[in-house]
């Protein structure tokens, strides 16, 4: 099974109700689970992340708007979601050379940056609009983000 | 050849496309706001993008969620639809500045057709037919009764500038009238649009609205696809079109015709376009506007014609030529736009959901709609559901086939104009073809 039948499998599998397949084929097994937030389906061809050149805080805070709050989101089991506010290319660091603004198990306040979103070369920092510690993050570093998509799961303060 | 299309619309226009890409081999993005993440355009895309929240100001008609889901998914094209951006020129432009094809004109012909008293001039200019009147704004009510007297002839109607809707608007058949009509107009106007700007124009008694469909292509070549009669209208809405128009003659298409390739040849056009005339009880034709985008009615011509205008459409944007033939209609084809509304009560929208639906078929049908048993609609978008159209040989057959399918089309759960339809195809003016803009304004439901 190569790559691309696998992005077709995980498109099929989100789109259904199947909770979880698995798949044996000679020496080759793969097991795919649908969790209660969406398998990240949305996959394209990706060049290598291009950061801006010379990262200083003033050029990367050159946003049209300023720093946007995403919205969140309750979970049955108290765990909250912080969702995108926007379309774009998500980031976890400001630059491959530093460290991510957030990993699981930090303590986050409103108005933390939790990540970068990228939209025609322009950088948004995501704040925060909750308090509590992250549990998990949804999303790879480097992939496309839709609008209400969901980033990080926190567990409330 | 696109290797990707983003579809920035939504309902049955985004299926429509998509369809037509789905046969180029083409990969389509769909972008929806949240309200719309169970729209059937969403899961025959190939990809789908969520730009934003329900209103059309956050999502549709937001350029900046739409470019972004273009680059995140390398779309190498755009088709706009019709309403929400594909008359935007800013939105053209961006689109041509981030190296994504607008599937459309440029944003230079955009401006040209969008401004009604350029668009107005540059007809002039190509000689096109236009409706007499005073070229510019009125400055004094002397200037108003001399330009009525001397060179546009009563009835005149006095309109804003600024204005739609029927606002700022005055008939006015005699000169004894004109001084209290200019001045009520001005008032009407300042009080609605903030703008007291008034013109002339002669009124076109009684008029039939005939559109020519052209299309042009990158190179320089025009050629129309002859016409399509809209004149059944409710407040300037259109409810059902038809080809070949039952008040055209041979003579008056090559005349038309001629001429809405002048309109569209005098500014460079490039893409699928119609040219709007109002056409009076002696057939002469007056240039009313250009669409620089593809109609809804569009299908109407693609029977009659058995051409796929969207398929002309992507091509013309991938660069390839047209063969500047025209084209003739061959059977008749009708077009009722079926809407999520109520005809016995004033037509109020009627969202909601469908709990049952059942879509004609059979010889001669043909239906463009996005909805499906199940499916809610959404109350921020327009209401209309679906497109019913039919073809047979002679303007009766068709008119019969309309009347059979409307009875198959079940809808439930909302209120639609399924009824309204019904009775207008039994109408006896409407099947001998005896109609014009001010039809429907004595029309009464039974």
């Amino acid at each position: 099974m190569d790559f691309k039948q696998i992005q077709e499998l995980i498109k099929i599998i989100n789109k259904s109700n199947i909770g979880e397949l698995t798949i044996e084929e000679n020496e080759f097994k793969i097991t795919i689970k649908q969790k209660e937030e969406r398998v990240q389906t949305f996959v394209t061809a990706q060049p290598a992340p291009v950061y801006s050149p010379g990262p200083t805080q003033s050029s990367q805070a050159t946003l049209s708007s300023p720093a946007e709050p995403a919205p969140v989101a309750a979970k049955p089991d108290n765990l909250v979601t912080i969702k995108s506010p926007m379309i774009g290319t998500f980031y976890r660091r400001s630059s491959p050379d530093k460290a991510a603004f957030v990993e699981p198990g930090d303590e986050i306040t409103p108005g933390k940056v939790v990540c970068i979103i990228e939209a025609m070369k322009l950088f948004n920092e995501i704040e925060s609009e909750i308090s509590g510690r992250v549990v998990k993050i949804l999303v790879d570093d480097a992939s496309p983000v839709e609008f209400d998509q969901p980033l990080f799961l926190v567990e409330p303060a | 050849m696109f290797k990707k299309v983003l579809i920035a619309n939504r309902g049955e226009i985004a299926l429509r496309i998509i369809r037509t890409c789905r046969e180029m081999g083409i990969k389509t993005v769909a972008v929806y706001s949240t309200a719309d993440k169970d729209s059937l355009h969403v899961r025959f895309a190939d990809e789908a993008v969520c730009i934003g929240r329900p209103s059309s100001a956050e999502s549709y008609l937001n350029i900046p969620h739409i470019m972004a889901a273009a680059e995140i998914t390398n779309a190498d094209a755009v088709h706009p639809g019709y309403g929400f951006l594909a008359e935007n020129a800013k939105f053209s432009q961006i689109c041509a500045g981030h190296g994504i094809k607008f599937i459309g004109p440029t944003a230079e012909m955009i401006s040209a057709m969008g401004d009604k008293i350029t668009a107005k001039e540059t007809m002039i200019k190509a000689g096109v037919p236009v409706v007499p009147g005073s070229g510019g704004l009125l400055e004094s009510v002397q200037q108003a009764k001399e330009l009525a007297k001397n060179e546009v002839g009563y009835p005149v109607i006095l309109k804003a500038t600024a204005g739609g809707g029927g606002k700022g608007m005055r008939v006015v058949w005699h000169e004894s009238e004109l001084e209290k009509a200019y001045d009520t107009a001005k008032a009407e106007a300042a009080a609605s649009f903030k703008n007291d700007g008034i013109y002339m124009e002669k009124f076109v008694e009684e008029p039939r609205h005939i559109e020519i469909q052209i299309a042009g292509d990158q190179y320089g070549t025009v050629c129309h696809l002859s016409e399509r009669d809209c004149s059944i209208q409710r407040r300037h809405q259109k409810l059902v079109e038809e080809s070949p128009s039952p008040f055209m003659t041979p003579e008056l298409r090559q005349k038309m015709g001629a001429a809405a390739i002048k309109a569209a040849s005098a500014i460079n056009y490039e893409s699928v376009g119609t040219i709007e005339f109002l056409v009076d009880k002696n057939r002469n034709f007056y240039f009313m506007e250009m669409n620089t985008r593809i109609q809804v009615e569009h299908c109407v011509t693609e029977e009659v014609i058995n051409f796929d205008l969207i398929k002309e459409q992507i091509k013309i944007a991938m660069g390839e030529k047209i063969s500047g033939e025209n084209y003739e209609p061959r059977n008749h084809a009708i077009e009722c736009r079926i809407n999520a509304e109520d005809p016995y009560n004033d037509f109020r929208p009627s969202p909601g959901r469908i709990t049952s639906l059942n879509t004609p078929g059979g010889h001669g049908v043909r239906v463009d709609s996005h909805v499906y048993a199940g499916y809610v609609i959404p109350p921020y978008y327009d209401s209309m559901i679906g497109k019913l159209i039919t073809i047979a040989r002679t303007r009766e057959e068709a008119i019969n086939t309309m009347y059979r399918a409307l009875s198959e089309y079940v809808i439930e759960g909302v209120k639609t104009t399924i009824p309204f339809h019904l009775q207008l195809m039994q109408n006896k003016d409407f099947r001998e073809g005896n109609f014009t803009t001010k039809f429907l304004e004595s029309f009464k439901m039974q």
